[in-house]
């Protein structure tokens, strides 16, 4: 252990490495974090998670990482992005998973496809993949650390669905961030989730057009652990 | 036709959770919309979804689930504390929970003290068939 002659601005860092240093000992640095923090994208369908996640990861790592589409359930299975790192503002910086999971719903018929144009076998494995992704999603949640509930801002929030993932996040005791989607367009109203989920932060952001996405970011800090 | 078929909690109280939730599946599955009063835990609610898309095929789309519970936002202080001694005592058999099939409902929105519930065309699934109108 090694005492250095300190100077004025270094007692917190002196006294850092002294405990850092008898700890290890021990082999136990309570100074150390968390070095693989799993962030989700959970919401029901069509919601823009995988858009939000394709934000993330081309204004910090310049590439996407997920289709998207118009028509519903086009993530069909989990995807991860590992090490993506993000900064704010002050310096401070944050490594995470980021997790991109197929939205949940209660059901899926195959004729919804059809209506949108698909052909009818095309459709029915689209439904087939559907269902076996919500199931992956709801089994995914034991594996998260912190969540992002992705919503339509233009939707109503009061869907059991809805009700149903941030209850079973409040049980598991995982930390939430609600990111209201689709500011942009007018009938978006931020107020009504907030008026739903009381208890969490709501972020209002527009994932396809990049808009408000430093607040966004400035809140995972806080709910990343 | 819409049937409801309704389930006392003493009906489900003592079984697992595995039992609780196919039972209900289950009556949900012979095309009738349960009204069970109380509700499940979130995690047999995330159960429910998840066996539900196990089952899903060509004859059973899914369901429409909603659950009725007071909303302790608006309740005065006195009503919370008495809302937390029925709480203490009648656990989750307050509320009541609403499943349909979703051959039948189209949706249930809560909004959220009231509960609307729309059924498909004629209330059976089936689609309505054109009629010719004779002139």
């Amino acid at each position: 252990m090694n005492f250095q002659y300190y100077k004025e601005g270094s007692n917190f860092k002196m006294v850092k490495k002294f405990f850092k240093n008898f700890f290890s000992k021990f082999k136990f640095n309570p100074f150390a974090r968390k070095s693989h923090v799993k962030l989700g994208l959970y919401g029901p369908p069509n919601g823009g998670k995988s858009t939000l996640a394709n934000r993330v990861c081309v204004d910090w790592l310049g590439e996407e990482m997920s289709s998207v589409s118009h028509i519903a359930h086009e993530t069909r299975e989990i995807k991860i992005k590992e090490q993506v790192n993000i900064r704010n503002k002050k310096g401070k910086e944050l490594t995470f998973s980021l997790v991109d999971t197929p939205g949940i719903a209660t059901r899926i018929d195959y004729e919804d496809f059809l209506k949108r144009g698909m052909k009818k076998k095309e459709a029915k494995a689209r439904a087939k993949e559907a269902t076996k992704g919500v199931i992956d999603s709801i089994k995914w949640l034991d594996n998260m650390d912190s969540v992002v509930v992705v919503l339509d801002a233009t939707k109503d929030p009061y869907s059991q669905v809805n009700i149903t993932i941030m209850g079973n996040l409040q049980a598991r005791d995982i930390p939430v961030l609600i990111a209201a989607n689709k500011v942009d367009l007018k009938r978006a109203n931020m107020d009504v989730i907030k008026a739903a989920f009381p208890q969490y932060e709501v972020v209002g952001i527009s994932a396809k057009y990049g808009k408000n996405l430093e607040e966004f970011y400035e809140e995972l800090f806080k709910v990343a652990r | 036709m819409v049937t409801f078929q309704f389930i006392p909690y003493t009906e489900v109280e003592s079984l697992s959770s595995a039992k609780r939730v196919n039972k209900l599946l289950n009556i949900v599955k012979e095309n009738k919309i349960v009204i069970m009063e109380g509700r499940l835990k979130k995690e047999e609610e995330a159960d429910l979804i998840e066996i539900t898309m196990e089952e899903i095929s060509s004859k059973f789309k899914g369901i429409e689930l909603s659950v009725v519970y007071p909303n302790k936002n608006k309740q005065d202080l006195g009503q919370k504390i008495r809302g937390t001694f029925a709480n203490i005592l009648l656990g989750d058999r307050q509320g009541m929970t609403i499943i349909g099939p979703a051959s039948v409902v189209k949706k249930i929105e809560q909004n959220p003290d009231k509960i609307e519930l729309f059924t498909n065309d004629n209330g059976n699934g089936n689609k309505r068939k054109a009629r010719k109108r004779r002139r």
